[in-house]
């Protein structure tokens, strides 16, 4: 609506505008930020230890008391006042900067980390040097840049998991989750690598693996450096790496199954953690057209076909060129793809063509004919397998996927396209699970009769661009390989329509002509014509 | 080909639009002066109150009605011609018709209060009224006081609204607890006290008498019928709805508070019926009133009103009432009958039970000698609603739902169930009887 003023002040009118404990909370958290700043621009800092804590602190403290301010003195529910009216939750001026400042961030970070003060020669300066001292208590060793963003990276989900708590804690569901994705990541994704570090020694070296992180979305965890490690750590290096494998075709299709994708995208994942607690104010801004529907499925599947060639490309080149080493030959393994794909293809294609929309249908063909045609080339021909050497594919996909796409725009664009960018277009493991969540699993949200009135909360507010309210309001269950469970669209329907949960797979797509609470002889006639 | 035309497009008449263009190929026409395209009214206030965009409230893409052939004119019809068949526009267009839908919704009831006409004095029903209080009350410095006449649905979202704006709010209500017409005497007071919670100074039995203005033609103050003035600079009149009728002046078409219709939803005109908040039915369905304003009703008669016109004739008969709603942040449904302890039949009895914390409770309806369920109201827990209507439909007892309640239980995963508390104190009532 036009009369709708976006306010770029911290002040404005309410409810866009801060109360004075957000005030100061905002103006704490900032003040630990700079710290980080004039660290980053080698203003010397002597006691880098203590810097870093009041630092850490800072940011920490000043999350807390913006979200004590927010939330304090309100009432247990739902907390949208004045989200389209904010310039940070409505793309306004402070949402172009934050997002341009993310960017930029994620930009240093991947592509020029000596501008964080990582040398090549010689100990750490600027920012990363800050961090030594944490990284020493943990580690043993000096900080990387990659220390210091899983530091960040784990301040934001704690201090934002928080504040996600206080927002909703009167769902237990929410919180729940929440709880659980703080754990993994401070624990799995942040200390439990840092300490397996700490084990290494000139004999025994385990790859750096936090091991919730399965591959597809840990793109390198089959990488020669890495199974060669795990190779030569011995059992625990082994059992490492059978579990990295038995991670995507055992683990995660039985728990899939029985729970959905959310088991893992926002329960477990260290992406979906942040953009579940730190991103939560920014879930309203994904796109829910149709057509944006369907660039997420082509975009999304395409990447998980870049993945399995690319891995498949890496993992045969290692095993072809160094063949007594693995008992693993290259050609039992390509064999074996080319095998595995197609009884994949054939399982779905036998048990739910019906459930393939036409172009899902187009697509699977159209990629298992490309799949098999490059395997086949390459035997035929003798040309290096899919007509690309492994490495060019390995680099591409790693600054392609890996960093622009997972980093650069889904990460530092939270604030412009939504906090799911990269779960929803670019996520390979995401497509995996989805497909799975869509064709084998018990999960569904399930719509409450005839209850809904077509509000659009639970469609405003899907992170993942769901237009829920189109199966809402028809009554239809909602079955969606992209829902990864938040539970969000529940919680802030404001007539208790949806309901997350996982049962019997009979009728789990339940399309009805009109709805519950009509006249039972038309709703019989209807459904049976 | 048959044209049919639809006046309003609500959620009634692009229910009928949508069925009906499943079932046939029909030229379809939607004419409506409020908005372009259809919206959700029921979500009108989360705009003001800043969860969702005016496009977000739109529940089908601005392409929808192009690819399904339904044609939108945006116009206000303001004679009907049902000899010739022909609708005049406002705006001198005119539409010739071979089958009309009426599906005009409702306009707010105002009681002929003094100075009710007055800038600052509004309802809140159409995109119009979401606009004029953008208008009348954009902040709580043009606007630092309110107050709301009717304690309704709208009445309580409108205190919302203005809540959120930090607005202070008064809410005149006639009777001794929220809604209490509606809801039984100790729901009506939990919801009261809900309400005041949130800092609304909520004042039972006291009513509007008159509205004063200032020297601009504005509102100033109000008077109660005890005599108080109150000062403030929006009156919010939410004592109900009532049919649009008023441009059917002349037409032929018979009214009364609404559109006559009988049960296939026709008017006394051939070709021509009325759906939604704008009709009342001639024969009393159930316990249902003539006139219904509520978003479900509305659709159903979309739904049944399409099958008619589609030639597979269908009287509306609705199932078993449900509705619900939310007051502040505590949410409502309800199936079956539950009256009001003002409205209570003389065979109904009700049980019911409350949380010690005030937020949830439920009120059980059943027959005093048969011990039949006749319906539920809950508050802060949520329901199945396919349990509920199958266990009415089976005439079940009270005992049984009591018994399986948990099955009726739709509060999201790992929530806190109340169903052995529930158990409990209906055991004890039992008991004590």
């Amino acid at each position: 609506m036009s009369s709708i003023q976006r306010d770029l002040s911290l002040t404005g009118q309410p409810p866009a505008s801060l109360n004075s404990i957000q005030k100061v909370g905002t103006v704490i958290g900032l003040g630990g930020l700079i710290i980080l700043l004039l660290a980053l621009f080698n203003i010397n800092l002597p006691n880098k230890a203590l810097w870093l804590t009041l630092s850490l602190a800072a940011i920490f403290g000043g999350i807390l008391l913006f979200s004590y301010g927010a939330y304090a003195d309100k009432h247990a529910g739902i907390k949208n006042d004045g989200v389209w009216f904010k310039s940070i939750s409505s793309r306004g001026f402070l949402a172009w900067v934050a997002g341009l400042a993310l960017t930029g961030f994620y930009i240093v970070l991947y592509f020029k980390a000596d501008l964080l003060g990582l040398n090549a020669k010689g100990e750490n300066t600027g920012l990363i040097a800050i961090f030594d001292p944490l990284s020493k208590i943990l580690s043993g060793n000096p900080a990387s840049q990659w220390f210091v963003y899983g530091t960040l990276y784990t301040i934001a989900i704690l201090g934002f998991g928080i504040k996600f708590l206080w927002k909703y804690r009167h769902n237990r569901y929410e919180r729940l989750r929440t709880i659980s994705v703080m754990f993994f990541q401070t624990a799995f994704a942040f200390l439990i690598p840092e300490f397996m570090a700490r084990l290494n020694a000139d004999d025994f070296s385990l790859p750096y693996y936090d091991i919730k992180n399965v591959w597809p979305l840990n793109y390198y965890n089959f990488e020669q450096y890495r199974v060669d490690d795990f190779i030569s750590a011995g059992d625990i290096g082994l059992a490492l790496l059978i579990f990295g494998i038995a991670s995507i075709f055992v683990i995660t299709p039985i728990l899939t199954y029985k729970y959905g994708k959310r088991w893992y995208c926002s329960w477990v994942c260290g992406c979906g953690g942040l953009a579940e607690t730190a991103g939560d104010s920014f879930r309203h801004l994904s796109d829910k057209s149709e057509f944006a529907w369907k660039v997420e499925r082509w975009v999304v599947h395409s990447v998980l076909v870049f993945v399995i060639v690319m891995t498949t490309a890496v993992i045969s080149t290692y095993l072809g060129y160094d063949p007594d080493k693995y008992w693993l030959t290259k050609d039992i393994f390509l064999i074996g793809v080319g095998f595995f794909l197609t009884l994949l293809f054939a399982v779905i294609w036998i048990f739910k063509k019906e459930e393939l929309k036409q172009d899902a249908r187009y697509g699977a063909i159209g990629y298992l004919v490309i799949v098999l045609a490059l395997i086949g080339i390459h035997y035929a021909s003798g040309s290096t397998l899919f007509l690309i050497p492994a490495e060019t594919l390995r680099t591409t996909y790693g600054f392609l996927i890996g960093s622009i796409f997972s980093g650069v725009i889904g990460t530092g664009f939270y604030p412009i396209f939504g906090n799911r960018v990269w779960c929803r277009f670019g996520c390979p493991m995401a497509a995996i699970l989805g497909l799975q969540q869509r064709l084998f699993s018990k999960f569904r949200i399930t719509t409450n009769g005839g209850q809904c009135i077509s509000c659009g909360n639970c469609s405003s507010y899907c992170e993942m661009g769901i237009d829920v309210r189109a199966y809402a309001q028809k009554g239809e269950n909602i079955v969606r390989a992209s829902c990864v469970g938040c539970g969000i669209c529940s919680a802030v329907c404001p007539r208790g329509v949806l309901k997350l949960e996982n049962a019997a797979t009979d009728n789990r797509i339940n399309s009805r002509e009109i709805l519950l609470g009509n006249d039972l002889d038309l709703m019989d006639y209807l459904n049976q014509s | 080909m048959e044209h049919v035309v639809i006046v309003g497009n609500g959620i009634a008449g692009v229910t009928a639009a949508r069925h009906i263009r499943k079932n046939s190929d029909k030229k379809i026409t939607i004419i409506s002066a409020e908005s372009e395209h259809f919206f959700s009214r029921t979500a009108l206030m989360y705009v003001y109150m800043g969860h969702m965009r005016w496009q977000d409230l739109k529940p089908y893409e601005d392409k929808f009605w192009d690819k399904n052939r339904i044609d939108l004119v945006q116009a206000y019809v303001e004679k009907i011609d049902s000899q010739d068949q022909i609708l005049h526009m406002a705006d001198g267009q005119t539409l010739n018709y071979d089958t009309l839908i009426l599906a005009t919704g409702s306009v707010p009831a105002k009681y002929g209060w003094e100075g009710q006409d007055l800038e600052g004095v509004q309802g809140l029903v159409s995109k119009q009224d979401l606009e004029l209080l953008e208008k009348n009350a954009p902040n709580n410095e043009v606007c630092p006081k309110a107050v709301i006449v009717g304690g309704g649905l709208i009445g309580v979202e409108l205190a919302e609204m203005l809540y959120t704006r930090k607005i202070d709010v008064t809410i005149l209500v006639r009777e001794k607890g929220f809604w209490s017409g509606i809801l039984p005497d100790a729901e009506a007071q939990l919801i009261s006290e809900h309400i005041q919670s949130h800092g609304i100074d909520l004042r039972h039995e006291e009513e509007l008498d008159k509205i004063i203005a200032d020297g601009n033609g504005k509102v100033k103050a109000i008077i109660t019928k005890k005599g108080e003035e109150i000062p403030c600079n929006l009156v919010g009149i939410t004592t109900g709805v009532k049919p649009k009728i008023d441009f059917l002046e002349g037409s032929g078409i018979e009214t009364d508070k609404g559109i006559l219709v009988n049960k296939l939803l026709e008017t006394n005109i051939q070709n021509v019926y009325a759906i939604g908040d704008c009709a009342q039915q001639r024969e009393a369905i159930d316990l249902r009133k003539p006139v219904e304003a509520v978003w479900y009703t509305g659709r159903m008669m979309g739904e049944t009103v399409a099958q008619t016109i589609c030639g597979t004739p269908f009287e509306y008969n609705p199932g078993n009432w449900f509705n619900s709603a939310k007051f502040f942040d505590i949410e409502y449904q309800t199936y079956g009958w539950v009256f009001s302890s003002r409205n209570k039949k003389d065979y109904e009895q009700h049980f019911h039970w409350k949380h010690p914390d005030n937020t949830k409770c439920i009120t059980i309806a059943f027959h005093k000698k048969s011990l039949q369920f006749l319906g539920i109201n809950t508050f802060g827990i949520r329901m199945r609603h396919e349990v509920l209507d199958r266990w009415l439909n089976e005439r079940k007892s009270i005992d049984y739902v009591l018994q399986h309640l948990s099955q009726a239980n739709f509060d999201p995963e790992f929530y806190k169930k109340y169903e052995s508390y529930i158990q409990a104190t209906y055991k004890a009532s039992k008991q004590t009887a």
